[in-house]
């Protein structure tokens, strides 16, 4: 039972398409053919993204990141997390792995954190693409009040998360 | 065309690494194969999820919901589609520019783009076997009502 404790979201959702293709045969294959657009479009981005993880993990020692992104970093330890985050490309679910190998390596917790909230709405790719759509007062603006808002929540929700439960997460990601 | 520059640092750095010592070059791409591997089913589940809510919730549908409703009440319907689905800024933006050329409010958008690239509901699985329920729940609730506050700051400004 144990084996399949982490498909169990998969067969559920395939249990729901399975039943929406029996009530509606045009919805159903629609959502068969973006499914496996997602997969595929997964697929392309996640090789690299895994390569770098891999190579950060065995070329950078954990003295380095803590040094300059762990628990006494600072101002030094916040602007690098929002400059990693903001360089980055692809969807935010590719920034979890990212964010394991850096609470693996010790880097501070609201870190982490801030290093998310760079990367779900301020990579710089995507702001450039919103200047040109949405315009550039529109998307700078955002930009900034998302830099403020990224660093306050991160430190709030760092507050809030006891640090008995951060040492479990951190814990977690330790290499066995 | 950023996934390619990904790709080429990615790669460029693979050789480099291969050149100064195989060994450890090896133990990377082991570590990287068995990072994947461990995810792999719980990614696999969200990115169905993700292909049968985004079917049900088009383009068409949320255009039709960004292009009609105003005020405080279409600023939450609009965050609720910003917060549940996860559409490509690629597809996401040029939709929603259109949608201000059309007349719809400046801070409907602006909730809109913020909640859709920071909150992720149906994400929340993956986070979750990262960093537990706790953090994921706190990490979108704050996101999900800093977009309110983002967005009404936009309003001021853009006035």
């Amino acid at each position: 039972m144990k084996k399949y404790k982490p498909y169990l979201l998969l067969i559920l959702v395939l249990i729901a398409d399975v039943i929406l293709f029996f009530i509606n045969r045009d919805l159903g294959f629609k959502v068969a053919v973006n499914t496996g657009n997602h997969i595929l479009q997964m697929l392309a981005v996640l090789p690299p993204i895994f390569i770098l993880i891999g190579l950060l993990d065995v070329w950078v020692p954990r003295e380095q990141f803590m040094r300059f992104m762990g628990e006494k970093s600072g101002a030094v330890g916040i602007s690098l997390s929002i400059l990693l985050g903001a360089a980055a490309a692809g969807p935010l679910y590719a920034a979890f792995p990212l964010a394991a190998i850096m609470i693996q390596k010790g880097v501070k917790f609201s870190n982490v954190l801030i290093f998310l909230g760079a990367w779900s709405t301020m990579k710089i790719p995507m702001v450039l693409f919103e200047i040109t759509t949405l315009g550039s007062q529109f998307a700078l603006t955002r930009w900034v009040i998302s830099v403020v808002g990224i660093i306050v929540m991160a430190l709030l929700i760092s507050r809030i998360i006891p640090k008995t439960e951060q040492i479990e997460i951190y814990a977690r990601h330790a290499t066995p | 065309m950023f996934e390619i520059i990904l790709y080429i640092l990615a790669i460029s750095f693979l050789v480099y690494s291969f050149l100064r010592d195989r060994k450890k070059t090896k133990m990377a791409l082991i570590n990287a194969w068995k990072a994947f591997e461990n995810i792999m089913p719980a990614l696999l589940g969200v990115l169905t999820l993700i292909g049968l809510v985004l079917t049900i919730l088009s383009p068409k549908v949320i255009t039709a919901v960004l292009g009609q409703n105003t005020g405080i009440w279409g600023m939450f319907l609009t965050s609720l589609i910003g917060a549940i689905t996860l559409i490509p800024a690629f597809v996401a933006f040029p939709m929603a520019a259109s949608l201000l050329t059309g007349g719809a409010g400046i801070m409907q958008i602006a909730v809109f783009v913020s909640t859709l690239t920071m909150v992720g509901t149906v994400t929340a699985p993956l986070e979750a076997k990262y960093f537990g329920w706790k953090v994921t729940v706190l990490r979108n609730g704050f996101a999900y009502l800093f977009s309110f506050i983002a967005a009404i700051i936009i309003g001021m400004v853009l006035r």
